[in-house]
């Protein structure tokens, strides 16, 4: 429903492609859908698929005010009201998981935010345009691998018997092991999400880069601006719409702390340090059976996310900047 | 005086020759210096690791054991010995069936429904099914309900079941849309006024015109089905149907060995983590292979995707 208002504008291009546009007044709504009667065709294998897959499964959430099990099915099973959104707030484990998002999405917000702006600066004060398409080549790479490769890899560099653990150790320096520490573990995980999408997450700040008119740099360098004042004044508040609205959209996901990576590390450094509401999802429901306080937690953690979207969206719209919608 | 005049022209030609304006003096040499050093610091960062894979699934078993900084002596054994066992060519054969099969199906679907859908003004309904399919963009079921779904439909332990829940992406979808939105019209309105039909118009016409947009979605959409591992771990529990990345997941981060994974009966096998690297090495490289025609055209994918989206 978010996008309602954005999906309006794109609208005006479409009638251009259709012709007798005159006569269209006088047709009537089913003489209308006779003669487009070809386009359903097109639109009815996609439609289905979303109301399917995307529609259908929504449903499925009342799961949560159930005690479902797969073997008496959704008619079968009885309904239980809140019964599994208390039973959560009485979970350890919950509060962990929680706990865990938490930091780690407050370090992802503080960190990987940040960071692509810091490297499209830098990229951008550039003098020599091969070099930059060379260094975006080599950064833009790693986000097209999956996490168990790049976790893979990581381990093959960082973990026990890695690459770094053999140089330290030919030092006399033995026992590194980045990759099981539960004490640097969030940090970690920062780390290898900054390593993978650090690249990727510049394209967009080139693009608003490339959007500030040169002659606000060039009225600025002859007022005689550093080219330091020049990023302060005249690049960063070009940027900041951009930023504006990837915040906000970052904010309706800051609670999915990169589910594949956690989950795929956790048995490395136990759930303690590892468990976030996403991999407590799966392992409760999944593998545990107990769907009905699973699908209530992830259904929480989505309304939490909307609640944060929506209010992002005001505060940012109550300072003057532009929202989503 | 002399001296000036002699070296303006040559700093304005070289600003010239680089596209710069006139004002943009070039950075202090500490402070090139600097620049030069962090960014070959993150190079180095992004690619020694994977050339430290690829170059150690090389090595040699020796030096594999001894755990060195870079290989000296190569061997083949590594791949040799994947390649008896059966494990990781079944999960290389899942993955590129996967790959294969879901790229087309998506690709025609995402661009059956993108045409379908570049008229709203003219096709009563479509509207509404375009806000529907956009909104998705902004929440998703969940885990659990996905799971059942696909349980309910009988997909479990189908390699369908890692094409068929994440067929069309809704922001694909729009990418391809306004790129068809953005077509020369002259060119459909002639064919429609001559008695087209839109699939004809939509074969014939569009598609053809649309090539560039429709490489660069294949592409996303073939690394999005190469790099499926969650989809796979849920749905599929027969590990003759396992993709390829689970069966990283299996072999290198679990620890589990290789079954079968000899070079030959009377040869001792080679040493675990040379074969974890050639595992590795095996499953990225198809991406490494489509990267440079991927780079080409993701810029302007992702740019035209996030600006209406």
């Amino acid at each position: 429903m978010t996008v309602k208002t954005t999906a309006v504008p794109e609208q005006r291009g479409a009638g251009r492609a259709s012709g007798a546009a005159p006569k269209r007044r006088k047709a009537t709504l089913r003489q209308r859908i006779w003669r487009e009667r070809w386009m359903y065709t097109f639109i009815a294998p996609g439609a289905l698929f979303f109301l399917v897959f995307a529609y259908v499964p929504m449903l499925g959430n009342v799961v949560a005010f159930m005690d479902y099990s797969p073997f008496r099915g959704f008619s079968g099973s009885p309904w239980v009201g809140m019964q599994n959104f208390v039973a959560i707030f009485n979970d350890p484990e919950v509060v962990t998981a929680l706990r865990n998002t938490l930091v780690i999405a407050f370090l992802q917000l503080i960190f990987a935010f940040p960071a692509p702006i810091a490297l499209a600066l830098l990229l951008d004060s550039l003098m020599s345009n091969r070099v930059k398409r060379m260094v975006q080549t080599v950064v833009y790479l790693p986000h097209f691998l999956s996490w168990v490769i790049i976790i893979s890899v990581w381990q093959q560099v960082l973990g026990g018997g890695g690459l770094v653990a053999n140089l330290l150790s030919g030092w006399g320096m033995g026992g590194f092991d980045a990759m099981t520490n539960a004490d640097t573990f969030k940090l970690l995980v920062v780390a290898q999400a900054i390593w993978k999408d650090v690249g990727w997450g510049t394209i967009i700040f080139f693009a608003a880069i490339a959007g500030i008119p040169q002659d606000r740099y060039e009225a600025a360098a002859v007022d005689g601006a550093s080219a330091w004042r020049r990023i302060w004044h005249v690049t960063l508040p070009g940027i900041i719409p951009v930023t504006t609205l990837l915040l906000i959209l970052n904010l309706g996901n800051i609670l999915t702390v990169g589910f594949e990576q956690l989950l795929l590390q956790q048995p490395m450094v136990g759930a303690d340090a590892a468990q976030v509401l996403d991999t407590f999802v799966y392992f409760r429901g999944v593998l545990g059976g107990e769907w009905g306080v699973a699908t209530a937690a992830g259904l929480l953690k989505g309304a939490i996310g909307t609640v944060l979207v929506l209010s992002a969206n005001k505060i940012a719209k109550k300072l003057g900047g532009e929202g989503i919608y | 005086m002399s001296t000036a005049t002699a070296e303006l022209p040559r700093e304005v030609r070289q600003r010239r020759k680089a596209g710069l304006p006139p004002w943009l003096n070039p950075a202090p040499l500490w402070l090139r210096g600097i620049k030069a050093a962090v960014i070959v610091a993150i190079v180095v960062t992004m690619l020694y690791p994977l050339v430290y894979v690829i170059a150690m699934s090389f090595a040699s078993p020796q030096q594999a054991r001894a755990g060195v900084v870079f290989p000296t002596e190569y061997s083949l054994d590594a791949y040799r010995a994947i390649f008896n066992g059966g494990t990781v060519v079944t999960g290389l054969q899942n993955s590129l069936w996967v790959t294969v099969v879901g790229t087309f199906l998506s690709l025609t679907a995402s661009a059956m429904l993108a045409w379908g859908l570049s008229r709203t003004k003219d096709v009563p309904g479509s509207k509404f099914i375009l806000i529907m399919v956009l909104a998705t963009m902004f929440f998703s079921a969940g885990i659990i309900p996905n799971f059942l779904l696909v349980k309910s439909l009988g997909l479990l332990d189908s390699l369908w079941s890692l094409i068929i829940p994440g067929l069309v992406s809704a922001f694909n979808m729009i990418v391809i849309r306004n790129f068809f939105m953005n077509l020369p019209t002259e060119l459909i309105e002639a064919a429609r006024i001559d008695g087209a039909g839109e699939w004809r118009i939509f074969l014939r016409i569009v598609l053809p015109l649309s090539k560039p947009v429709l490489a660069v979605m294949g592409l996303f959409y073939a690394v999005g089905y190469w790099n499926t591992y969650f989809n796979a771990l849920l749905y599929i529990n027969d590990a003759e149907k396992w993709p390829i990345q689970v069966v990283l997941q299996q072999y290198v981060l679990a620890g589990v060995s290789i079954p079968g994974a000899t070079v030959s009966p009377d040869q001792p096998p080679p040493p675990g983590i040379t074969l974890q690297m050639a595992v590795i090495v095996l499953a990225t490289v198809p991406i490494l292979l489509v990267y440079p025609f991927l780079q080409r055209y993701f810029t302007k994918g992702v740019l035209t995707g996030a600006i209406k989206g």
